[in-house]
């Protein structure tokens, strides 16, 4: 008796197993022709009559398909005016079979479409594409980004001006600082509405500011001396080593005026060497 | 008794696009619906109108993302995600779906087919458990939209959907749009499909609008498009089953041109004048 439901048991055990094993193969088959129009529909599926398979496993690739398109067309509609409707699609369905998304959450797909298209041969004729979409990403990111109340001008106010130097600052979480050698900035706002449409006959490198103030997401030119401090003090650098690099890749740079601007908006918080000190 | 805390009355999916109106006057509205994946950022708009919803609406979570149909096991930073955003929002109802989204590390951003089979069965049930032991809740478990089937299916849909809900406790969340769909591409019949579904374990109903085409073979091939009003043979199904249940929470789902505040909230009231009519007739009977 005990024999014949151990039996029991190991045979159980082991259909188990294989059915385990089943369920993930047909996952398998189904899955790799979803993703590959090439292939015929996975053996097994059966619709009202034969042929009709073909058709109706076709929603499934279509649906996948028309769905992240639709993804990559509303988070970069900017790269999608500048190059046309057919040629980005045509741009992003070669990215979604290069780069399906890893994730449920479709927020963030695409973060990798910019440097896709940095890489995309025939997009070299559009040198600043790729910024531009860098630009677009960077937009999203920082319309999802934790909220985080700024520094008010009171808070300048309690350091002393000889401690400034040493002090490290917390940037808002959605910054982001951008530079291209192309004037993507202007494009950018051209583009959105912001700028009059215009040929642009001082081509030259911009450095763009993505940053969240409350709900909506500003793109803003920054200068060469800007972009270097605020990168600086993103990486925690202390404030008198991001003036240094900000000088340094500006003459003229106002760092008055920039302090004043991480005490109205651009700065959470404020730390001394070794310790902080509250907002 | 239905399953969850949904009032008995119809609700709309949130689409960011109708937040000005919404929060510029009360709306006759009994609960909203959003989609997990969509608020699992870390702050900004989206979170400030979620918190707009949850402070003047009872609220639904609807999950499309947890995988529950798959062969491979859960992903647990995803159901880490979603506890936490319920945590976060303390809805009346989370919900997910018969269906699997994933595989080999791919997101397939649809509702994909399983197969009902024992494997799958015991498959579906450890999901299931582990989702609600993790989430310290129980969910409702939507029906599919199917295009084809399984030849090596062996449990009807219906009978599966009702074991995993008697083994984990779970609550069912009936598509009726789905039901219909699926009947219409299998050349079944979705009356036969809601009398053998188990209708006291539905805790919401979900309303859609679908695309209606046929194949290349002539036959029907509707697509589960969730992009226009719900047909009046749809609304006939879910007259059936409140008939039997009496009210229940009954979502209009819109997700694709979407259309403006009003329309949306004109299905809302169709929808709502349909269960205050069973209501009706049901206390009616009982009198």
């Amino acid at each position: 008796m005990a024999w014949r439901l151990c039996t029991r048991m190991r045979l159980r055990r082991k259909g188990e197993k294989v059915g385990e094993n089943l369920m993930q193969n047909w996952q398998d088959e189904f899955a790799r022709a979803v993703l590959d129009r090439t292939l015929p529909p996975p053996p097994g599926v059966i619709a009202p009559n034969t042929k009709g398979a073909q058709e109706r496993f076709a929603v499934y690739r279509n649906n996948r398909m028309v769905s992240l398109l639709g993804a990559l067309e509303a988070r970069f509609p900017v790269a999608r005016k500048v190059v046309g409707d057919e040629f980005f699609k045509a741009a992003a369905r070669q990215f979604i079979a290069a780069h399906p998304p890893r994730s449920p959450i479709m927020t963030f797909y695409g973060d990798a479409f910019p440097e896709f298209l940095a890489r995309f041969e025939p997009a070299q004729g559009v040198p600043y594409l790729a910024d531009v979409a860098m630009i677009e990403a960077a937009r999203t990111r920082a319309y999802h980004a934790a909220d985080a109340k700024p520094l008010g001008r009171e808070a300048l106010a309690a350091v002393p001006c000889e401690a400034l130097t040493d002090m490290c600052f917390v940037l808002h979480p959605s910054i982001e600082i951008l530079s291209s050698p192309n004037p993507i900035v202007t494009i950018f706002a051209m583009n959105w509405g912001e700028l009059d449409l215009a040929p642009i006959i001082d081509w030259h490198g911009e450095h763009a500011l993505i940053h969240r103030p409350e709900f909506e997401v500003e793109v803003r030119r920054i200068s060469a001396g800007q972009a270097a401090f605020l990168r600086n003090l993103a990486a925690r650098n202390p404030l008198g080593t991001a003036a240094g690099a900000a000088h340094a890749a500006e003459a003229n740079f106002d760092l008055a005026g920039n302090i004043a601007l991480l005490f109205s908006g651009l700065a959470i918080a404020v730390t001394s060497e070794g310790g902080s000190i509250p907002a | 008794m239905p399953f969850g805390q949904l009032p008995l009355r119809a609700g709309a999916s949130f689409k960011p696009e109708h937040f000005a109106a919404i929060s510029a006057a009360r709306q006759p509205v009994a609960f909203f619906e959003i989609h997990a994946e969509n608020y699992m950022g870390a702050g900004g708009a989206p979170h400030a109108q979620l918190r707009f919803i949850r402070e003047n609406y009872p609220l639904s979570l609807h999950g499309v993302g947890l995988n529950i149909g798959s062969g491979e096991p859960l992903d647990r930073a995803h159901l880490a995600r979603l506890k936490h955003l319920w945590e976060r929002y303390q809805p009346e109802s989370c919900s997910e779906h018969l269906a699997w989204s994933s595989h080999g590390g791919i997101y397939f951003n649809d509702l994909l087919p399983l197969p009902y089979t024992q494997a799958s069965l015991r498959r579906v049930i450890a999901h299931v458990d582990e989702a609600q032991n993790g989430l310290q809740r129980r969910l409702l478990i939507e029906n599919p939209a199917a295009y084809l089937r399984f030849e090596e299916s062996t449990i009807p849909e219906t009978d599966f959907l009702e074991a995993v809900a008697r083994a984990t406790g779970c609550g069912l969340l009936l598509d009726i749009n789905n039901v219909f769909v699926s009947a219409r591409n299998q050349g079944a019949s979705p009356q036969a499909y809601l009398d053998t579904f188990p209708l006291d374990l539905v805790g919401e109903i979900h309303l859609a609008g679908h695309f209606a085409a046929a194949d290349d073979q002539g036959e029907p091939l509707c697509i589960d498009a969730h992009g226009s009003p719900v047909i009046e043979d749809v609304l006939a199904l879910f007259d059936r089953v409140i008939a039997r249940t009496g009210p229940l929470p009954a979502l209009v789902e819109w997700d694709n041109d979407v259309p403006r505040w009003p329309v949306l909230l004109a299905e809302v009231s169709k929808v709502q004048e349909r269960i205050g009519l069973a209501a009706m007739h049901k206390d009616a009977a009982a009198a």
